[in-house]
């Protein structure tokens, strides 16, 4: 195992930030840590790094007892969300202060900087200011200086956080190909779970300063643990008393058997797909649909039209009738 | 505002070849060159015309006056002694005002402006009070050349912190601990991460320490006792010529002060592109 994190505590005054975290990272993996804001997902990164320290707990990397390390002396690389560029220090030195500060070699350090600024395909600009980037260019120069100096492990906070959306998925397939060509232990903070689903070879589901879930993406999404995992993975409506994805949820313009009834209040169109909103009688929360667009049209769907619903046969779904409790997740049977 | 003018018509302005101002940047570097001649271009290089006046040999003859050189040497040696320490001090009250937390912090951000609040007769009467011959604390140094340097240190003390304060709670914490994860350490991320972002400050205040020495009257005279080869500075210097209805005496001083104000900044912002760079 990579890194061992075992009972942390931490607190804020009265707020609790993180309650008995125990977690195991094993080496060379990918590793997402997905929750809402404020969950504390950042302040275990921070507290294994060791920018942060725990109340309580110990944190082990690559087998060496680290709960007392300083972050100096820990060998991780920290990738920030803004970056912390050093902004007076043209590219190439800022990705060889690491080298510099460990007293390496003049040469050794060129020939380093060279090979990573090459990796993070920045070597035309080597010379610049990290004013003068964008800021995708800048969190490649932040991750091409966090890796200079051969980290046991790669933390990374919202590494894509602060960029558009077009960068932003450019730069969370690039990592995942950077890290099958590196191999670094590597763990990610992240709030949008379908950089997660995407990126990550195993999740960690952080909530309310607890871990909710650890699994593949495919565990996750398929068998969540409970109702939040489930609703913070992807979108959640409720059909009788079951909660499960509106796209799990067969439409029919005839009675089918065991169908629930309803009536179509607004079919939106978003792109190629449509969100059918349908009441249901028994139910105070109108239910959700999303189909195709083409599926929509087939069934001539709009506002008025009587339908029939039921799960779609191996729907992933958890059943709502116990709210509170860790509600048991099976997968629907036809 | 271009495209306002454009649309008026009858009335296109040729424009002037390689300037592109609108009109309204235009009157704005007008009232600014106008504002800038009349109260510091012109004074200035009125009182050079008149240092100029007698030639260069009556120049050369008030400045070299014995008393007159030890006045000079006096004031800018004790000007730049306490802009060293300035900068040291000054940044150092910077930091502890934004890093830190303590009871009484509110008070120290009050205190600190006293100096520049203070008229600065008053200040040279609490000097006198606090370090004159009836010194409660026993400690006399009327009459000497220790007073400049007191009141020096007094009056210059804000300008450093009120400079590098704003850069200072700007600074981004993630900078710092980006340093600290790539292994530098306390030491080492302050001169190589923080000093250089702190390092126009720092020469900005330096700079305005400088120069508020240089020129600094009123809350010295009462403490130096102004004595000649002792405790006499320029400023004083200059205001006895002008009693003895020297002008041209008074202006070569002057103009010796400006020049080596003038080589300070340039000195000063040169080391500071230099500090800023470095990393």
């Amino acid at each position: 195992m990579s890194i061992d994190v075992s009972g942390v505590n931490k607190r804020y005054g009265d707020f609790v930030a993180l309650q008995d975290i125990n977690l195991s990272l094993p080496t060379g993996q990918l590793t997402a840590l997905l929750g809402p804001s404020g969950g504390g997902k950042t302040t275990l990164l921070r507290i294994i790094a060791g920018l942060e320290t725990a109340d309580s707990g110990s944190v082990v990397i690559e087998g060496v007892e680290a709960t007392r390390l300083p972050v100096q002396k820990r060998n991780v690389g920290f990738v920030f969300q803004h970056y912390a560029a050093f902004k007076h220090l043209s590219v190439a030195r800022n990705v060889a202060f690491g080298l510099e500060i460990r007293k390496k070699p003049k040469a050794e350090i060129r020939a380093k900087v060279d090979e990573l600024l090459q990796l993070v395909h920045l070597d035309a600009f080597a010379d610049r200011l990290p004013s003068q980037l964008s800021g995708g260019q800048r969190q490649r120069m932040a991750l091409a200086r966090a890796l200079a100096i051969e980290p046991s492990v790669l933390l990374l906070d919202e590494p894509f956080g602060a960029l558009d959306a077009k960068v932003r998925k450019e730069l969370r397939d690039w990592l995942r190909r950077l890290h099958d060509e590196v191999h670094v232990t590597t763990v990610f903070v992240t709030h949008d779970q379908e950089e997660a689903l995407e990126v990550a070879d195993e999740i960690v589901v952080v909530n309310e300063g607890r871990v909710e879930q650890v699994g593949s993406p495919d565990q996750l999404y398929d068998e969540p643990a409970n109702d939040f995992v489930m609703g913070f993975l992807g979108e959640v409506t409720t059909l009788g008393d079951l909660r499960l994805r509106p796209h799990d949820i067969e439409v029919t313009t005839s009675p089918a058997p065991a169908a629930t009834q309803g009536t179509v209040t607004r079919a939106l169109r978003v792109g190629f797909e449509v969100r059918v909103t349908v009441s249901v009688p028994d139910q105070d929360v109108p239910v959700t649909v999303v189909m195709t667009r083409t599926h929509a049209r087939a069934l001539r769907l709009e506002a008025g039209s009587a339908v029939w619903l039921v799960a779609a046969e191996g729907a992933t779904a958890v059943t709502s009738s116990r709210p509170s409790a860790r509600p048991s997740v099976e997968p629907v049977a036809g | 505002m271009t495209v306002a003018l454009e649309a008026r018509p009858g009335r296109s302005r040729p424009s002037l070849v390689g300037h592109n101002l609108t009109m309204a940047s235009g009157i704005g570097l007008g009232v600014s060159m106008l504002w800038f001649s009349l109260l510091v271009l012109i004074p200035l290089a009125a009182v050079m015309v008149t240092a100029s006046s007698g030639g260069w040999a009556e120049f050369w003859r008030s400045i070299t006056n014995d008393q007159t050189a030890a006045a000079i040497r006096l004031t800018v040696t004790a000007a730049a002694v306490v802009t060293l320490a300035n900068i040291v001090t000054g940044t150092a009250i910077a930091w502890v005002l934004v890093r830190d937390r303590f009871p009484g912090k509110g008070l120290l951000e009050l205190v600190i402006d006293i100096p520049f609040a203070l008229p600065t007769i008053v200040a040279g009467l609490v000097l006198l009070s606090l370090y004159g011959n009836d010194s409660p604390l026993g400690l006399h140094l009327a009459n000497t050349e220790w007073s400049i340097y007191l009141a020096f240190l007094f009056v210059t003390l804000p300008f450093v912190v009120r400079m590098v304060q704003p850069v200072l709670e700007e600074l981004d914490l993630e900078v710092e601990e980006a340093a600290a994860s790539l292994g530098a350490s306390r030491a080492t991320i302050f001169r190589r991460v923080v000093l250089p972002s702190l390092a126009p400050a720092i020469a900005a205040g330096a700079a305005l320490s400088f120069a508020r020495a240089v020129g600094e009257y009123g809350s010295l005279v009462l403490l130096s006792g102004n004595l000649p080869f002792e405790s006499e500075v320029t400023s004083v210097r200059i205001l006895s010529a002008i009693e003895n209805d020297n002008q041209a005496a008074a202006t070569s001083i002057a103009a010796v002060l400006l020049v080596i104000s003038l080589l300070v900044i340039v000195a000063l912002d040169v080391l500071q592109r230099r500090v800023a760079r470095r990393g």
